[in-house]
């Protein structure tokens, strides 16, 4: 449960503590909370500082906390083919202004993933080079994976494109 | 001899200039139902002549909103869900959920149940690997060896309904368990049906391995390099082909991959011909892996193969009929399901295409706040562009085969 009870955890501490708001391992997985602004920062350092190598963007999606400020978290998913092991980063992003460093230019993977949490969430990636839907149309109104978007919503049938 | 005009070629100018057939490039939209392609998706293909210059996948055609499903359902309705993920290897993507449910819950499975979970699993991996190999032989105008890949697949599927009841959506795997036990003549079943599946294996290999309208076809083609591969997160038998032997069965051993006695299977340059080995040695691999369970399961005796914790797992019918904490119990389980510790957790397995996690958050309710699913076709996909540009356009059919991209997992 300690910060300490990982060591990658206590070398991002000692380098970037001051762009961290906690850590913590639970369930074996090592967890840093950055800051949104260093969010690029931590990262750039976390891919090519020797000894950590996180090599792999394995996943990257984000979670609606409806109701709490702020609002939205993105949680990013690293792994380091080189050393094996995995590390999770996560950024709280508010309401108002949901928007976030784009992390194409550390790992082509982001890509489409963040066009995915653009699609289903709504939260917008500064420096992204491409970012339009990719699940939904482009007709599609809302992000269906906030927490207030109705599940049961309809809409009409998606009209033949013109040529 | 005549002196007449000369007829002119098509394109070819008046004056005698070269024809520039290459001045206009062309877009084709190939899909989303194409019959070349296994998997729901619509490529946008730039065309120079028949050279690819560039491409755009569009994927999201089979989207039916599995996250949202799941905010919705308690943490077992969300199993059957799961099934519709990779529904070529139903159990694995089961698997993967239920694992990271029990990492929630802090919950450890009888021994029993893991060697179970391992059987269910390759056998499932075996129909995918199958189908990959099939599919793409028919794509690629090969009718015979699909047949063989079909028919094998046919005889995986008979065992795994022998195990779950069900061919395709199986709904195997329980949070702490399994649905149930081996079925009486299941270890006689599985020696007979896997030494069919190595005959059909072996008559696939002689028609296809050393095939030259296949190799032509494979070689060189779709090549991604290691780097690339690391870039994307390309994950399982692509990454493997591309000569990196990350296998989280033997990486990040879960369940009792550790004491089990298999190979992982490498490529060297990361071509199409690679990833068909690649998926070939691992169809052999698996069919070990499958019979040690057999044999293990059989020296292990009789035992339980759900945990025994009240709060996943219905007390035994006999218990329930005669006591009144059970009958609640019971009661409760199954109007209100399980509820799982507030907290969060992500728990990859290696699935027939590549690192398949499972992020959950929960509130501590009945209801999971998220289920992300991290599909490996999806980020398999991604880099499909890097593969065919410059290349010509029958080369998309087989790189794009050999990536298996499901549309149930991709779009989720």
């Amino acid at each position: 449960m300690d910060d300490c009870a990982s060591p990658l955890l206590r070398r991002l501490l000692d380098t970037h503590g001051s762009a961290l708001h906690a850590t913590h391992a639970r369930l074996g997985d090592a967890t840093a909370i950055v800051k949104p602004p260093a969010l690029l920062e931590v990262m750039g350092f976390l891919r090519d500082e020797p000894g950590l190598e996180f090599d792999m963007l394995l996943d990257l999606t984000a979670v609606d906390h409806l109701g709490e400020e702020p609002r939205f978290e993105m949680v990013y998913h690293l792994y380091s083919l080189a050393r094996n092991h995995r590390l999770r980063i996560k950024a709280r992003l508010p309401e108002s202004e949901p928007v976030v460093a784009s992390l194409t230019g550390l790992w082509a993977s982001a890509d489409w993933m963040e066009r995915e949490v653009f699609d289903l969430y709504g939260i917008r990636f500064e420096g992204h080079p491409d970012l339009r839907r990719i699940l939904l149309d482009e007709s599609f109104e809302g992000h269906p994976l906030r927490k207030d978007h109705p599940k049961a919503a309809r809409r009409p049938p998606v009209e033949p494109r013109q040529a | 001899m005549s002196t007449g005009p000369r007829l002119r070629l098509p394109g070819e100018r008046k004056d005698g200039a070269q024809p520039d057939l290459h001045a206009e490039h062309q877009i084709l939209n190939m899909g989303p139902s194409h019959p070349a392609t296994h998997g729901t998706v619509k490529f946008l293909i730039e065309l120079d002549g028949e050279s690819i210059v560039d491409l755009d996948v569009q994927v999201g055609y089979v989207h039916r909103g599995f996250e949202k499903e799941c905010e919705s359902r308690s943490w077992y309705q969300c199993i059957p869900y799961t099934d519709r993920l990779n529904y070529n290897s139903a159990i694995l993507c089961n698997l993967g959920f239920c694992m990271a449910v029990e990492k929630l819950l802090e919950i450890e499975t009888p021994e029993r149940c893991q060697w179970l979970r391992v059987l269910a699993g390759e056998i499932s991996r075996l129909g995918d690997h199958l189908t990959r190999c099939g599919a793409s032989c028919l794509e690629l105008q090969a009718m015979t060896p699909f047949l063989y890949g079909i028919e094998a697949r046919e005889l995986v599927w008979d065992l795994q309904e022998m195990l779950c009841g069900a061919r395709v959506t199986t709904n195997y795997v329980r949070i702490g368990g399994v649905k149930h036990d081996l079925p009486e003549g299941f270890a006689a079943a599985a020696g007979d049906l896997l030494a069919k599946v190595r005959s059909l294996l072996r008559d696939f290999d002689a028609v296809v391995t050393r095939n030259r309208i296949f190799v032509d076809r494979l070689k060189d083609t779709g090549v991604l390099s290691k780097e690339d591969c690391i870039r994307h997160a390309v994950t399982g038998p692509v990454l493997r082909a591309a000569g990196v032997p990350l296998d989280l069965r033997k990486d990040e051993p879960y369940l009792v991959y550790d004491q089990l006695d298999f190979d992982v299977p490498v490529g060297t340059v990361g071509d199409n011909y690679d990833r068909y080995l690649v998926c070939v040695e691992e169809m052999q691999q698996s069919l070990r892996i499958v019979e040690q369970c057999v044999d293990r399961l059989g020296a292990l005796g009789p035992g339980p193969v759900d945990v025994d914790d009240p709060r996943v797992r219905w007390p035994a019918k006999g218990r329930v009929f005669e006591g009144m904490e059970e009958l609640i119990q019971q009661f409760k389980s199954v109007t209100e399901g399980p509820k799982v510790p507030a907290g969060e957790g992500y728990l990859a397995i290696e699935s027939a295409n590549g690192e398949l996690g499972f992020y959950l958050v929960s509130d501590g309710s009945q209801r999971p706040v998220k289920v992300r699913c991290r599909p490996p076709s999806f980020l398999n996909l991604q880099p499909l562009p890097l593969m065919v540009r410059g290349a010509m356009l029958a080369d998309l059919i087989p790189t794009f085969d050999f990536l298996n991209m499901i549309g149930g997992e991709c779009d989720r």
